[in-house]
Parts: C-alpha cells; structure tokens; sequence
C-alpha cells in the first residue's frame, strides 16, 4: 500500500477475537436450494470459439453489421490477451474450446409475443426460484428481466414503464429499437479490449438488459434481471447497459443462480453504467451462483468487469451481497469524471468451505471535489478464501477529492484466510484519504454469550454475521435486505455442530 | 406445575481447566427463593462454578452430579439449560457488533418461549417489554438500539444483564461479580433489579467480594469458596466476618 505524506492518508489496525471452539469448525453447506436443472429442449451450439461462432451468435440475433464488427474487433483483440493470474485465487485454466458459447430453450426460437406464449416450463423455473414472472403475483414495484442461457425470455411492466419514457428491455431488442443509444453507449465504459474476460465477453456476450431512464425522470419502480443458467457445459456472457440522463433516479437489482453440476461453468459478464449530470444509479447485486459443493467440485467460475462512470453532481452506488461461485473476481468501479459526483461501494462477500473470492473495487477520482466511500465485509469460513483488493486513485486535477475506506473481515473457524490488497495513488496535494482496516473472529465468548441466552449455534453465528454486514444490507432496497440476510443464514447453515 | 423441592442440587462436583483441577467435590443445595452468596478468595474456582453449571466449552466435569429442578444439568446442551430457566450474569459481558439488542433479546426471548410451549411474542407486545425493564434498570431506550454491549459502559454493561435476567425470568439466576466496578448509584439500580425479581420461587447465586453488595441483596445463606470447595458456610453475618478479617483466618483454621 502507498501512503505518501500528501494524501493524508490514516490506518488503523484492530485485532479482535479469540480461539475459535472446534465448534465452529464443521461448516457444511446445507443443500444448495436453486440447485435444480430444468428439463427444456435447448438449442446449444457446437463447443468451441472461432469467428465462425460470433458470426452464428450476431446472426441468430439479427445484427446489424457495426455490431459484428464490434464483437470481430474484440476477439481479435482477446486472441491475443492472457488470462490474468493476479488475482489471489487458484485455479486450472479454463479451456475456451470446450464452452459451448450460446444456448437457448428451443421455445424461444419464435420469439413468444407475450407470457401466455411463453414455455410454462420456463415460468415454473423461475416461480419456484421464488420469481414470479406474472405481474399480478410478482412482487409489488419490482419490473424483472429473466434471462436464462443466453436469451431473456420476458421483461415484466414494460408498459407501465414505457408510460413514463422508461426503457427496460433485452439489450439484443434494444440494439434494433434503440440503435443510436446502444451504439453510443456500449463499450464506452468498459471498452473492448479493457481485460481478457471484457474482450471475451464483447465478442461472445449473448444477452443481457438495456435501460435507459430519460432526464429528470424518478424511475417509479425498481428494476432487476435475474441470471439463470441452466444448460451443461455452457458459459453464460449477459451485458448489462444502464443509462441514466440528466437528473434522474434509477435502482437495479440483480440476482443469480445455477444448477448444481460437478463441472465448473463460467460467467463472464460485463455491466457499464452511465450517469449523466445530476442523475443517481444505484446497482444491487445478490449473487448466488452455485458455490461447488463441499470438497470444492463444480461451481461457478464469476468473472465479472463492472464500471460505472459519474459525470457531473452525479452518483452511482454499488452494493452487492456475494454468497455463491466458486471463485469470484469483480472490482464493480466508479470513474468519478465530473465535478463533485459521488461513487459508493457497499459489500459482503461471503466464502464458505472451498470457495475463493478475490473482489472489491475502484475510484478513480477525476473531477473536483469528488468523493467516494467503500464499506466492504469479507466472511470466511470452513477452508475459503476471501481478499479484498481495491484502488483508489486521485487524479491531479481531482483538486478536493475525498475517499474513506472501511474493510472489515471476519473469520469463521481457523482453516480459513481474509487478506487486503488497498492500493492508493494520489497526485493531488488537497485530496483526503482515510482508511480502516479490521480482522475479527467469531469469539467463543460471543456464541458462548449466545447460547447461554437460548439461542442455538447455528442462530448465533448468523446473527454475529448479520450483525456484521449490517451497514451493507442497510444499502440494499428494503425487500432485498430481507433476503440477503436469509442467504447468509442458508449460506451458514450447518456451520457449527 | 408442580414445584420441585430442590432447585439446585450439586452433589460432589469436579471439574477442570486447561488440565487444572479447578472444582474439587462441591457440595451445595439450593431451595427455591433463596438467596446463596458466594464469596472467596481470587482464582477459589466462583466463576469456574457458574461456568460449570451454564456449560461452557472447555469447562471440564470430572466428576459429581447436579440436578436442576430435579433434572441432570450436565447433560444438557448450553441452550437447554438456558431454556430450562438457567441464566448466568457475565463477569465480563462480551461485544456483539451490529446486532440490535432488541434484536439480541427478542431471539432469545421467543426461544424461551418456544421451549415452554408458548407462541413467540409480536414485536409490538415485546417491544413494550422490552421498554419496560430498560426503564427499571435505568438504561436509555436508545440502549435497545445499540448493538449488543457495543461500547456500552462496565456498568451499562452490567445493567444490560439484569435487564435480559428480568426479560428472561430464568428460575436459576447466577450472578458472577456483578458488583465488581459499579458506583453506588448503579450498585443499588442492580440490587434493586434483583430484589424485585425475588418471589419466593426464583433462587439466586450472587457471587461477589464485598459485603457492600449484600447490604442491599440480603443472602439466606453465605459460603466461603476455597481451593475448590465449600470451606464454610453461614448466614447472612458471616459476610460482615469475612469483610472485616479477610479469608486468612479460615485457612489458619485449617479448613
Ligand atoms: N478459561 C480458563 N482458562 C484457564 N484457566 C482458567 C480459566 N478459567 C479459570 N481458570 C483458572 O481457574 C482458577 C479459578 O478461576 P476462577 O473460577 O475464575 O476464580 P474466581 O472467579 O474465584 O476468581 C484460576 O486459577 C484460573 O486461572
Ligand atoms: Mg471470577
């Protein structure tokens, strides 16, 4: 970590915690409930990737040319790009040869025109997913774009939205009915060539959702997609595009979940945010891809580029709830380019038996007085592995900038590991960087103190973790906070015997 | 329900720590609604006691009996004892970062409950509880706020005992130095706490080193815990001899 005088840079370090009881040490992931495979006549395409494959990809969608040439121009680029090995997790490397790169539920071929059209299978997935598709059961001021494989089989409320000038749709709809926007926008902030998984998911990615809020406008409900992957053997690549005009408010949410299967699968996606001047985004994620099962076999590769960037007065917040994958690399950023704007960056990232998490963030400070603040909880137990690694990055002329850092990580057991990377540049004299840093244990005394109350184990340590998280979930929309903690619950279950 | 004759029944009672044999054959009976004192010297085993008798991991029995309410504690689970009415006042009560006390306490309260064969409690009916026995041990309701102990003063800390103690009802109420760094005000606060909790059913351990606390509790009985047993028992007048000569004496008499 670089601390030069100028930044004015604090660190504290705070020990707390005991020996762990040999209690805590039996952590068993009960069953993983989104763990089903749905029984769907697909379409998949041949394993492998060549140009051949893309140019399949951008037909089976209608393309137009600029878009295919896009995606030739990103694969070219990622031919010749490296697979990074940075990160503090290990793992074989993934054969790009042996992916099939576009799945679809045969069903879908004839684009369904409404949900009565659409396969009652799908729905049924989705429903005991615990997501409703149709309006008048699903959850009240929530709109759902449900992607499963690589295409959206239906986005709810359009209407409703569309009244108020809301766009929310599949980006592959919006790339023929809005195609000024998504050329203007897509790629432009997380460009091509930005990383080795952005590269190949800008040649590949299949679908994903589009939303553009126009100026001034408070979108009236909240938005989410929600990623399924079903199909063996396949790689799922969504591309997420919010844009947000001048002056307005949007708050997305996505969730996402995976059969349980014995190989590992890859999730490569990539999100660009837009905040135009004055306008607020606040993204939320719940991830709960398959984690592998208890020996560490399957799971979700969740390879994720994630940036957004804040012109003037604006500001968009990051919060995300990080339970599933076997291993995760996502730094969701903040390009902080105009005058006073604000990034947030909330966490929890949760690891458990073999899991392995490498996440956090970025703040690149370009305007002046632009400010950023990072809260982010790492959990580990049974033999996990969790780091947080993050930049913040103070640009000359951010004249002002502020940023304040929290890290807190707590240890569940003593088989596994919490680690911080928090890297600092600042090359602005008046900029004020604060950092905390925290390492804590589930204390014997603690589930002692719990017990003791009535409380059993496996209630107690959810509760410490809870407990710990909170000033994250107070970020997320109310009914998501309910949620996320019942994840942590299932995500311990079984913790201590 | 019929009311069991005997509380608390410990019947040579053993027990070690880090290899240590703390306990040695401890004999005590408790009848519901008394009211035991237990004092001793440093390091006598008070606090190895409470533990023993709440389950604490790495508390180990070598040898003995006890009987809650005519059923064998030590073979239950710490929770089970809990919800059979065993509660322990920590010494040092520990932090819990961002769970609500509120939080803290209806959990525990609703698992009681439970336990009894009774339906959780709404949050409205607790939360007026819970109000309840803040203001009688003159905590601010802001306390119910704030995360468990977290950065609760020692005696804030000791006050929020008593108030989980009054949430709880436990039959079997243990209370190790609950006293120890409480200023006069909130000494009485406790033992007023306490006082009201006394109904003739509900028995108390109070373990403390001074008389002071026992001005205000007044003990049925007072014992002198040494090198891991009873070394004398009396009533409430052998406090006033222990403050007044120290524990040397009993040793010199070589019990
Ligand atoms: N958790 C523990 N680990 C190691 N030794 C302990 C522990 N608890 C108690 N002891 C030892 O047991 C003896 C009795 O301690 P304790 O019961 O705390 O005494 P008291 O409360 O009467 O002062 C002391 O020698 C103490 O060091
Ligand atoms: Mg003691």
């Amino acid at each position: 970590m670089r601390d030069g005088p100028l930044c004015g840079h604090r660190a504290s370090h705070r020990h707390r915690g005991e020996s762990v009881s040999e209690q805590v040490e039996s952590l068993i992931r009960k069953d993983y409930s989104a763990g089903f495979h749905t029984q769907i006549e697909s379409d998949t395409l041949r394993p492998g990737l060549d140009e051949d494959v893309i140019r399949f990809i951008s037909a089976k969608k209608e393309e137009p040319q600029w878009l295919l040439e896009w995606r030739l121009k990103a694969f070219r680029a990622w031919q010749e790009m490296e697979e990074p090995t940075w990160a503090h997790v290990s793992y074989p490397l993934v054969d790009f040869q042996a992916l099939s790169y576009y799945s679809a539920p045969r069903s879908m071929a004839n684009k369904p025109k409404s949900l009565d059209e659409v396969d009652p299978e799908l729905l049924a997935t989705y429903a005991k997913l615990g997501i409703p598709l149709h309006e008048q059961e699903a959850l009240a001021g929530v709109a759902v774009d449900a992607v499963f494989d690589s295409v959206s089989v239906v986005t709810t409320y359009r209407a409703k939205l569309e009244e108020v000038g809301v766009i929310f749709c599949p980006i592959s709809e919006a790339v023929h009915r809005f195609p000024e926007l998504v050329k203007k926008y897509l790629g432009s902030v997380v460009p091509q060539k930005d990383n080795f998984y952005a590269a190949l998911n800008s040649a590949v990615f299949s679908d994903g959702s589009f939303v553009y809020i126009p100026k001034g406008v408070r979108c009236p409900m909240e938005l989410s997609t929600y990623f399924r992957i079903n199909e063996v053997k396949t790689g799922q690549f969504e591309r997420t595009l919010i844009v947000a005009d001048e002056g307005s408010h949007v708050s997305y949410l996505e969730g996402c979940t995976a059969p349980m299967r014995d190989e590992n699968q890859l999730h490569a996606a990539v999100v660009e945010l837009v905040a135009l001047d004055d306008a607020q985004i606040k993204y939320s994620t719940v991830q709960n891809w398959y984690p592998g099962d208890k020996e560490g076999k399957g799971g979700i590769y969740n390879f994720v580029t994630k940036r957004g960037v804040c012109h003037r007065n604006a500001r968009i917040s990051w919060t995300q709830v990080e339970t599933g994958s076997a291993i995760t690399w996502k730094y969701p950023s903040c390009i902080l380019k105009g005058d006073n704007s604000v990034g947030e960056f909330y966490s929890v990232a949760l690891t458990n038996n073999l899991q392995q998490a490498d996440t956090g963030t970025k703040m690149i400070h370009l305007g002046k007085n632009t400010r950023s603040t990072i809260v982010a909880k790492g959990i580990s137990a049974g033999r996990s592995q969790s780091a947080y690694r993050g930049l913040v990055r103070i640009n000359a002329g951010a004249e002002g900038a502020r940023n304040y850092t929290q890290c807190d990580s707590l240890l569940i057991g003593d088989r596994c590991g919490a680690h911080t990377f928090p890297y600092i540049e600042s090359r602005n004299a008046s900029a004020v960087i604060e950092h905390e840093a925290t390492t804590s244990k589930v204390s014997d005394d603690q589930l002692f103190l719990c017990q003791q109350r009535g409380l059993d184990a496996e209630k107690a340590v959810s509760m410490i973790v809870n407990g710990f998280c909170r000033e994250v979930f107070k970020e997320l929309p109310m009914e998501f906070a309910v949620e996320a903690g019942k994840l942590l619950e299932v995500s311990l279950e079984g913790s201590v015997g | 329900m019929k009311q069991a004759a005997s509380m608390l029944e410990i019947r040579n009672l053993s027990a070690r720590v880090e290899g240590n044999d703390i306990l040695r054959q401890l004999t005590l009976s408790i009848r519901p609604g008394e009211v035991h004192a237990i004092m001793g010297p440093n390091g006598a085993g008070k606090s190895t006691l409470g533990n023993v008798l709440a389950g604490r991991p790495g508390y180990e029995v070598t040898g003995g009996e006890v009987l809650f309410q005519g059923k064998d504690l030590l073979a239950m689970e710490i929770e089970e004892r809990a919800r059979e009415g065993v509660f322990l006042a920590f010494q040092y009560p520990v932090e819990i970062p961002g769970v609500s006390n509120m939080e803290f306490l209806k959990a525990a309260v609703d698992a009681r409950r439970r336990h009894r064969g009774e339906s959780e409690l709404s949050s409205f009916d607790f939360m007026k509880l819970a109000r309840d026995a803040a203001k009688r041990v003159s905590l601010d309701q802001a306390f119910l706020k704030r995360g468990v102990n977290e950065g609760f003063s020692g005696g804030e800390k000791k006050r929020n005992e008593i108030m989980q103690m009054m949430l709880l009802e436990p039959s079997l109420c243990i209370l190790d130095e609950t006293d120890s760094g409480l200023d006069i005000d909130a000494l009485q606060v406790v033992a007023a706490g306490v006082n009201a909790m006394r109904d003739g059913q509900r028995s108390f351990i109070v373990v403390t080193h001074y008389q002071r606390l026992l001005d205000y509790i007044v003990p049925d009985h007072v014992h002198v815990l040494a090198a891991g047993r009873i070394a004398r028992s009396g009533g409430k007048e052998l406090a006033l001899e222990l403050e007044a000569k120290g524990y040397s004496w009993l040793e010199d008499e070589g019990v």
